[in-house]
């Protein structure tokens, strides 16, 4: 707190002179210049204020895991144990030793393609597809009933499926993030495109746009806001799609990288791995979200 | 008989939904000139919305039919321009851009591409709006607004300027303001202009004619009023001035005593 008093009484004294109506007061000088300016002071304090309760309560988390699990019996190993035991996985995150050795970097780095892939197929596909059910009303008469059903079908379940059409593991845990994403896009980008106000269905009508332009320059951008809560539902569905499919079909990948951990009894391994899977997870959806608010800056009602 | 250039001939328009058909306009028939200014005026309600759209294209008639220059008008186009209510910016496009979308739409094959920008500006210019040229709808007043959609639709150097209650949204000083500047640009370029108004002084100030419409359902031209005023018009002077006085009273009458507003409409 007394760093946000201090940093206020900064402030005050540039405020006076503006009131001050014709007058010239002559500002004091300052007994020795701050290190930080008092903006640059203003702005520490809101990232303290970020930063420190997370990292207090993730200290306490821990805290407790430590004293939970610091018997020799316990089943799961302490924070300390799990640092200790992966540290050399922790240090070089990028070895290859050949085939599925390598580092958790590689790992991570396989599984991001997989998703980048079968997430921007499905991007581009349930973008097309939502306009089409939000723009027609036979398209949703037809279509919307057969998603609404597809949608529930737990996305592992298509594995066996895709497996059997593309006989490889490879294009199947594609194809498996691919229908996980592909229905909250689709459903979303659809109301969002039923929602375009009139308003500016009656501008396109009166320029005359033809239904290319229109698609461009008022659907998307229109319509972008929902889209992009569809994107961001995606991205967060596609990753937890990964780890389990990439269990299934083997070989590189964070997914296998967890499971052939499980069954050679390397638990700090899988507690690693979990960590790097989650701090990824947040990233995708942050990056996701920072583009979003990019894209649609001033999409908000005017 | 030559036609005039814009013709609304026996228009009824009615909305059905389910087993109830509700008849909003019946036989509406209008000649306009071309260069004139034409208000319709009339109580809430009372489908002159509806006219305005089924002039814009947006609304097709059930019955009748509109020419603009001997052709038939069945669809929306940038002919007819239209000033919305609501200004119906696009919130994602600059002013510039949202003025800059319907001129090169229109002019894109005929105008090289200094000279849409060119347009562009000079529009912005006419209704003062140049300074704001880069800020999003959203940063600027209603007012403000506004006059961009008024620049957007004059950008379409439209045969017929359709203008949907414009100043509806606005505060009354505002209002004023943009009122003249409308009158201004009016002067300048001699558009034919519709106008859906309920604002008796800003229909009898700005109007060659006014239509006065009867209560809906079925709402019929009850009256047409010459407004006999020398152009350019002062609203100062005006206040005194007996033919204002007089087209004043006429309309306050029509609307006041002939057809009041019944508050079920």
């Amino acid at each position: 707190m007394t760093q946000i008093a201090a940093a206020t009484s900064n402030v005050t004294p540039l405020k006076t002179p503006t009131s001050a109506a014709g007058t010239v007061v002559s500002l004091p000088a300052p007994a020795a210049r701050p290190v930080f300016g008092p903006r640059a002071r203003t702005r520490l304090t809101e990232l303290a204020r970020a930063i420190i309760p997370p990292l207090l309560t993730i200290a306490a988390l821990l805290l407790l895991w430590e004293l939970l699990c610091s018997s020799p019996t316990s089943s799961l190993p302490a924070p300390s144990r799990v640092v200790s035991d992966t540290w050399e996985l922790i240090a070089h995150p990028f070895y290859d030793n050949g085939g599925n050795d390598k580092g958790l970097g590689w790992q991570l780095y396989v599984s991001l393609k997989r998703v980048a892939l079968g997430y921007a197929l499905a991007a581009v596909a349930g973008v097309a597809l939502g306009a089409l059910v939000g723009g027609s009303v036979w398209a949703m008469r037809g279509l919307d009933p057969v998603f609404q059903v597809l949608r529930t079908i737990p996305p592992l379940a298509w594995l066996p499926l895709s497996l059997a059409a593309f006989r490889d593991g490879e294009p199947s845990a594609i194809f498996v993030i691919f229908i996980t994403a592909i229905w909250p896009i689709i459903i979303n980008t659809a109301v969002g495109i039923r929602n375009i106000p009139q308003d500016y269905k009656n501008v396109a009508q009166v320029l005359r746009l033809n239904p290319l332009e229109y698609f461009i320059k008022i659907m998307l951008p229109a319509a972008a806001p929902y889209i992009f809560t569809g994107l961001r539902i995606g991205i967060g569905l596609s990753w937890l799609a990964i780890v389990a499919a990439e269990m299934l079909i083997g070989g590189v990948g964070i997914g296998f990288f967890i499971w052939d951990a499980w069954n050679s009894s390397r638990i700090s391994d899988i507690i690693l791995a979990l960590v790097y899977v989650g701090a990824v997870g947040f990233i995708l959806d942050r990056i996701v979200a920072l583009i979003a608010v990019a894209v649609t800056r001033g999409t908000a009602n005017a | 008989m030559a036609k005039s250039f814009l013709t609304i001939e026996h228009v009824d328009k009615s909305f059905t939904r389910g087993a109830v058909t509700n008849e909003v306009l019946k036989n509406i028939s209008l000649e306009v000139n071309e260069s004139e200014f034409i208000s319709i005026i009339g109580h809430s309600g009372c489908g002159k919305s509806t006219l305005l759209n089924i002039v814009a294209g947006l609304t097709q008639a059930t019955t009748g039919v509109v020419f603009l220059e001997g052709q038939v008008v069945d669809e929306p186009g940038p002919d007819r321009a239209v000033v919305f209510q609501n200004h119906s910016l696009l919130p994602w496009l600059t002013c510039y851009e949202n003025v800059a979308l319907a001129v090169d739409k229109v002019f894109g094959k005929t105008k090289s591409k200094a000279e849409r920008h060119d347009w562009t500006m000079h529009k912005l210019k006419l209704v003062h709006m140049e300074h704001a040229k880069d800020r999003r709808p959203s940063e600027i007043s209603g007012g403000m607004k506004q006059r961009i959609g008024i620049a957007r639709a004059l950008a379409m150097q439209p045969k017929v300027l359709l203008l949907d209650e414009p100043f509806g949204a606005l505060d009354a000083l505002t209002r004023t303001h943009l009122q003249d500047q409308v009158m201004q640009i009016q002067a300048e370029l001699r558009n034919t202009v519709l106008m859906i108004t309920h604002d008796v002084d800003e229909a009898v100030l700005l109007s060659d004619r006014i239509v006065m419409m009867t209560n809906g359902p079925s709402a019929r031209i009850g009256d047409v009023l010459e407004v006999p005023l020398d152009r350019p018009r002062n609203r100062l002077e005006l206040v005194s001035d007996r033919g204002y006085i007089a087209a004043r009273a006429a309309v306050l009458k029509f609307l006041y005593e002939r057809h009041r507003f019944v508050e079920a409409a």
